[in-house]
């Protein structure tokens, strides 16, 4: 992984005077590579699009304008970003514990499918916001949590990896709320109203807040998932619960001579790490859509996992990064209406940026940037696996 | 990626308190077969019913009663049973025994399912074909990963690897071709193939040049071909007008498709279905028979051993992912010029998922993932066959997705070791690095 190149000098020296200003102004050494990468796969965006005939500059200008350009489009690239938090916390936090949790997919659906359940519930409307709220947002998280204990205990009790169960979990998972949602006879969550495929929306009691009429609703969940993100960079960083989490990560091993449970903190960190998606989804249900239906969370896991690298697993960086994320998607139409590019422009970028991201010797090597020897973002913790 | 790795270790020393695994699928075949004999085959209806070989106007076929098998095979259930707890002496037929009583509930569920719908008849050899068919894409996915996990390198970008081919396939056939013309047809396909191996060759180049986790490597490729056939299906296919065209033609296969009765129906098919035949039979004999295959078995299970006895780990690693990914190009082709010739956003639809679980339900193995595929196929086509004849359990009508789910669960008990353990190549996901 050296890539610190003696030759490309030009690029190279300009770019170490520009990192010796950031890193005595802002501290953002730890932040590079994503940086970097970033920008590197909006370049490599830009040819896409000049070579269709388009200049980049006025689509990307549309594009920014589609993600920040008014109030009603930072609400918008706001309320977009809410549930990729919750998805990219998912895999930062199962990857402290060693573990790659990439049924963030899965984990959304049964979150969501048990939120709008309950939310549908018809002693719901009876009971007053303040505890419908908390009821459907809890009822999301525990299917999550659920979800993604399962590979926990699969892979406790019997070392099936995590990786190859949660995909199966995640079309399992599928296969039983399209299910649910589809079937008329006999009738499972469907809402027999409705000539779309979807369960019956949920009690108005149980409805977040919404902050600003944009599209879509901006909602006070966005609250709770950023309040998250700094609950559980406290959990990781000053709590015996993290403090065990981060050392069953780094060396099992050593973990279990320790004294730590093993087993418990596997299954304990997958169901938290489900319950981060369980929460977004029923956020999603109970703010934005007020009810179910399969597709809405459709990639929202895998792009969790881009999301979560990109901030290199750090709990607070995540909001940033899937604030980006989602902006980028909630900005794209108006690209592609004023500018004619395809909305999967944002997509190609998005996948360029976690390649980058991921295989950061080949960004190193452009802009010289070092390999950091400490890194408050724990970077070494995610180099082994990056 | 090493600290996952350990802590599989961890938890599998944890594990050994388990139950002999032999007595539990004893005790569970020794369970249903009471449970077939005693409650099923006395509830079902004793009307006769009939597998048909042949289409509707007078089929050859044969005629059953069908509490009559379910009892057959409740009693072979038994046998199996009994059979995990007998004297060592009879153990040795144990395993064969289990082996046919888990075949014997793909006849079961055939026998049940026409015993629980109104229709007295269906045409068996047909739904054999449909799950062969529907398999394809299936069983040349999981031979692309069959081949990148046995040399070392995990692959769960098969999805993408997939839709990207068949993507840059049809594009290629609609701008050339008018999606219209046989020449450009081929020379489409031909395109998907090197598509494929051209994506698989990134993934190949970020998890061995640049030691990237193989499981984000697959996670970039799935993002990537996500997006880039989303670009150019709007940018070219839909500005191009041509969404719709004409895919490969069916043949017979000369002198077996004269067979009468199944010949017509089995030996028929289009050419991509018969080229997933030459792949899965061509992988078998190169991994298994050819210096080269036990090269790249080595490179996943040892690949420092390999090393020392001279293997160039880095070049085999190389040449066993593009490979793969050739095949998942083709496999990309069958949905967009064989299956349907058309391309629409994600049409392959996680096939490439279930072609990674057809794989680890084979335990990496070319046969067993071909079975693991098969079965896939089975419960998809079954899924379909069922709703059309009706199938009802107390008024309640079987859902497809409940058969499509079914592979999955079996899937995930293999996985979890209850059932025939599945262990992956060793080396499966560690970065190798040359030492000097």
């Amino acid at each position: 992984m050296n890539g610190v190149g003696n030759a490309n000098a030009g690029v190279g020296r300009a770019a170490s005077q520009v990192h010796r200003f950031l890193n005595e102004v802002w501290r953002l050494q730890p932040l590079y590579v994503s940086l970097y990468a970033i920008l590197l796969s909006f370049v490599v965006g830009g040819v896409l699009i000049s070579i269709i005939g388009v200049n980049p500059f006025t689509a990307y200008w549309a594009l920014l304008r589609g993600m920040v350009g008014g109030g009603d489009q930072i609400a918008g690239s706001l309320a977009r970003s809410v549930p990729f938090i919750g998805s990219a916390l998912a895999l930062a936090f199962a990857f402290r514990a060693g573990l790659f949790n990439i049924g963030a997919e899965g984990q959304l659906l049964a979150g969501g499918v048990t939120a709008a359940f309950v939310g549908a519930l018809s002693w719901m409307s009876d009971l007053p916001g303040i505890v419908a709220i908390p009821l459907i947002l809890i009822a999301g998280t525990m299917g999550g949590a659920i979800w993604g204990g399962i590979p926990g205990v699969l892979r406790a009790k019997t070392g099936a990896h995590e990786v190859i169960s949660t995909i199966m979990l995640n079309s399992l998972v599928l296969f039983g709320v399209r299910w649910m949602v589809n079937s008329r006879d006999p009738v499972v969550l469907r809402d027999t109203d409705s000539t779309v495929p979807r369960t019956d929306p949920i009690s108005d009691t149980a409805v977040l807040p919404e902050l600003v009429d944009s599209q879509p609703t901006l909602h006070v969940g966005l609250f709770a998932l950023v309040g998250i993100c700094f609950v559980v960079a406290f959990v990781l960083n000053r709590t015996t619960f993290g403090f065990e989490v981060g050392t069953v990560g780094l060396n099992p091993h050593a973990s279990h001579y320790a004294g730590i449970n093993v087993n418990r903190v596997i299954v304990a960190s997958m169901a938290v790490s489900g319950s981060f998606a369980g929460l977004a989804a029923a956020s999603e249900i109970s703010g934005t859509n007020g009810f179910f239906q399969p597709g809405t969370f459709f990639l929202m896991g895998f792009d969790g996992i881009a999301i979560a690298l990109l901030a290199r697993t750090n709990p607070v960086a995540i909001i940033a990064a899937a604030l980006l994320w989602g902006s980028m998607l909630s900005g794209a139409p108006l690209m592609q209406q004023e500018a004619d590019v395809s909305i999967d422009v944002v997509r190609i970028i998005q996948a360029m940026v976690l390649l980058f991201v991921a295989a950061d010797a080949i960004v190193r090597y452009l802009f010289r940037v070092r390999e950091l020897d400490q890194s408050p973002f724990k970077a070494k913790s995610i180099e082994g696996a990056v | 990626m090493t600290t996952v790795e350990n802590a599989a270790g961890i938890a599998g020393t944890s594990s050994q308190t388990r139950l002999d695994r032999q007595s539990v699928t004893g005790l569970v075949f020794g369970f249903l077969g009471v449970a077939l004999i005693v409650g099923v085959a006395p509830a079902i209806s004793s009307s006769s019913r009939r597998f048909n070989f042949e289409p509707p106007p007078d089929p050859a076929g044969i005629g059953f009663d069908p509490p009559t098998w379910v009892i057959a095979i409740g009693v072979l259930f038994l046998l199996t049973a009994a059979l995990g707890f007998a004297p060592p002496a009879a153990r040795q037929w144990a395993g064969p025994a289990r082996l046919f009583s888990a075949l014997a509930v793909i006849p079961l569920i055939l026998v049940l399912s026409l015993a629980l719908s109104d229709n007295p008849s269906t045409n068996i050899v047909n739904l054999f074909n449909e799950s062969l068919v529907l398999a394809t894409p299936l069983a040349l996915g999981s031979m692309t990963g069959l081949w990148c996990e046995r040399s070392g390198i995990i692959n769960i970008g098969i999805e993408g690897t997939m839709l990207a081919g068949a993507g840059i396939g049809y594009m290629t056939y609609a701008t050339i071709g008018d999606a219209q013309s046989t020449g450009w047809l081929w020379f489409s396909i031909l395109i998907s193939v090197l598509a494929g191996g051209l994506v698989a060759a990134l993934l190949a180049v970020l998890s061995i040049r640049f030691g990237v986790n193989q499981i984000v490597g697959g996670v970039v490729i799935n993002l990537f071909a996500l997006g880039l056939t989303g670009f150019l299906r709007s940018e070219v296919i839909v500005k191009s007008g041509i969404t719709t065209g004409v895919g490969t033609s069916e043949f017979g296969l000369p002198l077996l498709s004269k067979i009468p009765v199944i010949g017509d129906q089995i030996f028929r098919g289009q050419p991509i279905y018969w080229l997933m035949y030459v792949v899965v039979i061509g992988t078998w004999v190169v991994m298994y028979r050819t210096p080269w295959g036990l090269r790249v078995r080595s490179c996943g299970e040892n690949p420092h051993a390999a090393e020392t006895l001279g293997v160039n780990v880095v070049r085999i690693r190389y040449q066993s992912v593009i490979l793969g990914g050739l095949i998942a190009g083709l496999a990309g082709a069958w949905f967009s010029m064989e299956s349907q010739a058309r391309f629409e956003d994600n049409i392959t639809n996680a096939a490439g998922f279930i072609a990674l679980a057809a794989l680890i339900f084979g335990k990496w193995t070319p046969w067993g993932a071909f079975g693991g595929a098969l079965l896939f196929g089975f419960s998809r086509a079954l899924g379909t066959r069922l709703q059309f004849l009706g199938v009802e359990v107390s008024g309640f009508e079987i859902p497809s997705e409940f058969l499509q789910a079914l592979p999955f669960v079996v899937t995930l008990v293999v996985v979890a070791g209850a059932v025939g353990r599945s262990i992956p190549p060793a080396a499966a996901g560690q970065p190798f690095h040359r030492s000097r």
